[in-house]
Parts: structure tokens; sequence; C-alpha cells
């Protein structure tokens, strides 16, 4: 009935994104400023990937503050918000503080879903709903080959892949009785769990979640895992349970019914003559001692795992138990060219998770600055559209990196991860480079250069690190913390510019 | 190719390691959620010489090769482990490890490194005995 509208009919593509989530939503807006022709298919009715269904207690993990230290709207904003997407067009740019009711910084789910769609209409992304992916093959021409992708509404054919579905399906791990739990993924409404006795498998944030919100329903909980609970406030990273969800772990350490345990399981099954209760059995890591409770439910916050389908059978190498594709610096398959992933995906590109602080790019304030870097290099090297690469004055180069490191929204999300170089180019002289993975800049050869980074150390620092890339070496240089995060000052540029002049004599003394 | 190991696999193929020989089922059991699973293209730099803040890497499949200064140091394969100077002495990583095919390792953030060795005094054991064959054999060829 609504097949006249529908945009991107089955065919030839350039390049064919799958996903309607932010990542999606994000590459397909970016791509088309780079001028590349592109469908955009969905299994989905609507856009919002998985915000259209989680999180289940109905509020997010990331912010927005709707007044913040910069004017909403502006890039520097950005630092601050961390769910509306990147649009260049001001109606389309920090959607989602407009969207929010002020009870808390966190958006509400409806709130998130409907600054997803905000976004869509506004920044004018099409989408083609209700068309599933269902099988990939390779096609190998004379042209350098390509994808052919099977879905529920006829064959596509691309050059270029751009996966982003999400890291949305629910997993569960074999054996010890686990099919006698009921995943995050398949929980019942809050009152349905009134007076029970609940164990939680998994002690990430997922099963603190669940556990914080059920701590008004059940009788008891049990969260259990083999080792013990890290907290964001500890690690001082996302790296860990987020402050939000601590609760459980507080009613624990006052002895108020929630118990947190360090122990791999042994077995669970259903309790002789329990009516239809369930006992789990465990080891203490600590000491080998077995435990065992008679609980109602025991839910697996076991995480996700990512759908995609078919192409580890055409080529793609993927990982582990989340079965995160195995990626380049610019998040293309490393053993299936012409596949690159946008949105949570991304974070199968680690870079360097330096002081084992990672990166943000599996959430949207992390994956909006990928998938934008991403755009331009799919622009570049697959469909031969040169980067804009703008001359810098060597005498403006230090204002221009204190300003990036006191404003740029994507080194301040993406921490030693993006980075903002400058190169001194045999013929243009100096140019910035833009925004590029760290580990790009790293393991390319190429004339001298430099490039920007904020970086943490898990002590609660941030502080500015400049790589300078002088005959082909690299050499690392942090700046010192300052605990105000102020580095566009006079000591900062001093100390920027004393960096510079070993890598690009160029730049004045002063 | 597809590559899946899942969690009984992995503690199997630890358990063979001489780093954690002396640990038990439920220990192996939390090392592999302690430590995270990363897996490193054939080519991929996994430590960068000079570069600060790098991690501990224990080896569950693949090979990697270890440079300093553009020469070649030693090959490294399952079971093997490294990053441990640059963390232990607080200093940026001494040389590049670079995959030299498609490689899965167990990593532990530095940070965490010197608790997690005084929680376990026999891996750390395993260690110090590991790192004196090192020592010996470097004294054996006069390096």
């Amino acid at each position: 009935m609504t097949e006249p509208t529908r945009p991107f009919p089955p065919g030839d593509y350039p390049v064919v994104v799958i996903g309607s989530g932010p990542g999606g939503l994000q590459i397909s807006y970016s791509l088309r400023k780079h001028g590349i022709e592109h469908a955009v298919i969905s299994e989905d009715p609507s856009p919002g990937g998985m915000f259209r269904r989680w999180p289940h207690f109905q509020r997010l993990l990331s912010w927005t503050k709707p007044y913040a230290a910069a004017p909403r709207g502006t890039r520097a904003y950005e630092r601050y918000d961390w769910n509306s997407l990147l649009a260049e067009e001001s109606e389309a740019r920090a959607l989602q503080p407009g969207l929010m009711d002020g009870t808390s910084y966190f958006p509400s789910r409806p709130e998130m879903e409907q600054n997803l769609g905000l976004f869509a209409e506004r920044a004018g992304v099409a989408i083609r709903y209700g068309c599933e992916w269902t099988g990939t093959r390779r096609i190998d021409d004379a042209d350098g080959g390509g994808f052919a992708l099977e879905t529920t509404d006829g064959e596509y054919r691309a050059r270029v892949l751009v996966v982003a579905v999400g890291v949305a399906q629910p997993y569960t791990p074999p054996g010890v009785g686990m099919e006698l739990t009921h995943h995050y993924a398949e929980v019942r409404p809050a009152e349905t769990y009134a007076g029970h006795r609940v164990f939680m498998v998994g002690k990430q944030n997922s099963g603190f979640e669940l556990a914080n919100g059920l701590l008004p329903w059940a009788r008891s909980i049990v969260l259990a895992s083999p080792s013990p609970a890290k907290f964001s406030v500890q690690t001082n990273s996302l790296a860990g349970v987020r402050a939000r969800y601590v609760q459980p772990y507080e009613d624990f350490v006052l002895g108020g019914g929630v118990a947190v345990l360090n122990a791999a399981l042994d077995r669970i099954e259903r309790t002789e003559g329990g009516d239809g209760t369930l006992t789990v059995t465990m080891r203490r890591t600590d000491n080998g001692d077995e435990l065992a409770v008679e609980v109602d439910d025991v839910i697996s916050a076991t995480g996700f795992v990512t759908p995609i389908l078919d192409l580890p059978d055409i080529g793609c190498s993927v990982s582990g138990r989340t079965r995160l594709p195995l990626l380049s610096s610019y998040w293309e398959s490393t053993t299936l060219p012409g596949v690159y992933f946008a949105g949570t995906i991304g974070q199968a590109a680690k870079g360097l998770v330096k002081h084992g602080v990672p990166a943000n790019s599996g959430a949207v304030h992390g994956a909006r600055y990928n998938a934008r870097v991403l755009a331009r290099h799919i622009a570049e090297q697959r469909f031969g559209t040169p980067a804009t690469r703008a001359p810098v004055a060597p005498g403006d180069l230090v204002s221009t990196i204190a300003g990036e490191l006191a404003e740029a929204p994507e080194l301040w999300h993406q921490r030693a991860y993006l980075a903002r170089a400058f190169t001194v180019d045999a013929d243009a002289g100096l140019v910035d480079d833009g925004v590029q993975p760290l580990t790009h800049f790293l393991d390319e050869d190429g004339p001298n250069a430099v490039a920007a980074t904020l970086e943490a150390d898990g002590t609660g620092a941030i502080f500015p690190v400049l790589y300078t890339r002088l005959g082909g070496e690299i050499r690392e240089r942090a700046m010192v913390a300052d605990p105000l995060l102020r580095y566009d000052g006079t000591d900062a540029r001093r100390e920027i510019r004393a960096i510079l002049r070993e890598a690009i004599p160029d730049v004045p003394a002063d | 190719m597809r590559v899946m190991i899942d969690r009984d696999e992995l503690i199997d193929a630890i358990s063979g390691f001489g780093l954690f020989a002396d640990l038990s089922a439920p220990q192996l059991e939390a090392i592999i959620h302690i430590f995270d699973e990363r897996m490193f293209a054939e080519g991929e730099t996994v430590v960068h010489q000079g570069l600060s803040g790098s991690g501990f890497f224990v080896i569950v499949d693949g090979e990697a090769l270890v440079e300093a200064d553009g020469r070649e140091l030693a090959r490294l394969q399952r079971g093997d482990f490294f990053g441990e100077v640059a963390i232990l002495l607080g200093v940026p990583a001494i040389a590049d490890v670079t995959a030299t095919r498609q490689m899965r390792c167990l990593v532990l953030p530095g940070p965490q490194v010197e608790s997690f060795l005084t929680s376990q005094p026999k891996v750390m054991y395993r260690m110090l005995q590991a790192q004196t064959r090192r020592l010996r054999a470097a004294n054996r060829s006069g390096t």
C-alpha cells in the first residue's frame, strides 16, 4: 500500500547502508554531505534502532545537559550533549535538549527515540523501512567487485556496504542450565517480579540496571559473575557499571537484601519439589567454596552479539563472544575489504585503549564522530573524492590546536582515539588533515606532522597529548593536566608551542 | 574465516599456559572475565615503542614479532606474554610488537596489573620464572 513512496527500491547502488539506528542515520547523513549516493535499508518500521525498545527501565545512560558551558547548537555544546546526532544545518543540530522534560539530564527512552526520528526528518535522511537483510554474497567482476544483498524486498548490489545493525542480538551462553533463564531482552514488566527472589547472571551495566529497576519489586536479588564488579567511578572511565546503577551495590554492602557475588556458575536446575523454583549452584572464585540459592527467576544479563548474518561465511572475521568483526583503524573489515561498520559495532576498532581507558565508540557520542570520519574516508578512498585539506599559517597553528583542545567534541569524546592532524605537505605546506583515527596517524609513514588528542590515564585526569612525527619517527608528548581542564590559556599555549617547534620549525618562537 | 572460541574452549586453552598453570577452574574462569579479549589483524601494531599506557598481553592464539629500533628481538607465540616490562617499570613501551598473523590475546590494562599480580601470587611466581629464563637466555647469548 505504501510501496510507491518507499525510497531505494532493490537494484544497483554505489553504497548500501544497513540499519536505521543512530549509526545508520549518522553515516547516511555524512555520506550525503560528501556527495556519495547510497541506499539505506532497515528491517524496522521507524528510526531509532535499539532505542525503540531499550533500555528496559526507559531511561538512558548517556546524558544531555540542556544548560551547559557552551551555547546550544554550537560545536562546543556537543561535548555536553551525548545524544544528538551531527548536522551542519542549525534546524537539525542539538535536537535532544529541546525534547527533554527537565526531570533528568538522562533523556528517557521515548525522548531519545523522538530525537532520532526528528533528526531523520530534519536532516532529510531517507530510509527504506520494513526491508530485512537476509543474506549476502560477493560479486567478483572487472570493476573491482562488490556485494549482493538479499532482502525481503529483493536484491541490492553495491561496491561498498556499511553495516550499522548494532550489537543487538540477545546472547545467552550455552550450558549449565542457562536454558532455564530468561534474557535481559525478555524481561517482563517489573510488577510481575513483585515478591520474587531474582538471580542475575552478570554484573555489568545491564545486570545492575535490572537490579536497580527491580529494587522496589523483588524480595531479594543476587548478582553473580566470576570477577568483581567494576564501577565507572573507580575506573574513571566508561569501563564499568555507571554511577546511576550503583544503588544495588550500596544495598548489598548495607545488608538490605541484595547479594553481589564473585562466583562461577556450576548449574541451574529446577528445585526438587520446589513448585517451579530454580536452584542455582555456583563456586566462589576466591576460595572455591560451593554456594547454592533457591530463586524464582534467573535472568541472564549476559549481553548481546552482533547480528551480521552470513558475513563471517563470506570472509568477515569476527572475534569473541560478541562476534564483533575484526576492523581496521577506519572500521573496515580487515578480511573482507569493502565492508565497513558504523554505529556501535565500530567499538570493534578499539584503538590504543591507553591505560585501559576505552574509546566511546559503543555509545552515540563516540560513534557519531567515527561515522563522520568514516564517510570522509569512504568518499576519498572508494570514490576518489579528494578531502579538503585547508592550508594553515604556521603562525596560527598554536592557537588552532589550543582551540581544538579547549572545545573539539571529537577529541573530548574519543580520547586517545580520534586526533586532529596537521601535516607539512611537500607541495602545499602546512595543511589541516582533519580528524582521523589516532592509530592511523601512528601507523602511517608520512611527512612531518602533529596530531592533537586528549587522553585519560585512569586517575581521573584528562590532559592533551601531542604526537609529533619527525623524520618518520613518532614521539608522544603529554601536556600537564589542569584540574579545571583549561587548555587554551597562556601556559598551555607555551607548552604546545615548544612541542610543535620540534616537528614544525616554521612555527614561530612566540 | 569464522573465528569463535566459547568460554570453555578459552578456559581449556589458557589452562595449558605456564603462566596460569597453578590456577583452579573457577580461578581460570575469573581470569577470562578480568582480562579483556582482543583480536589483532595480521600486520597490526599491538604495542608501539615509545608510547605510554599499553597493557599486559597473553597470546591465546597467533604470533607476534618484537622489535626495538627496527631490530628483531623475539618472536612470540601461543602462551607467551608481553607488555609487562613497561608496566612494572612505569616507562613507555620498550619495543614494537606486531601481529605476524591474526592474533587473539587476553589483555589486562596497565593500572590493573599490580593488584592482579598481588592477588594471584602463583601467577606472579610463574611470571618471575619466565622472566628469569629470559634473563638467563640473554646472558648466554652475551647481550
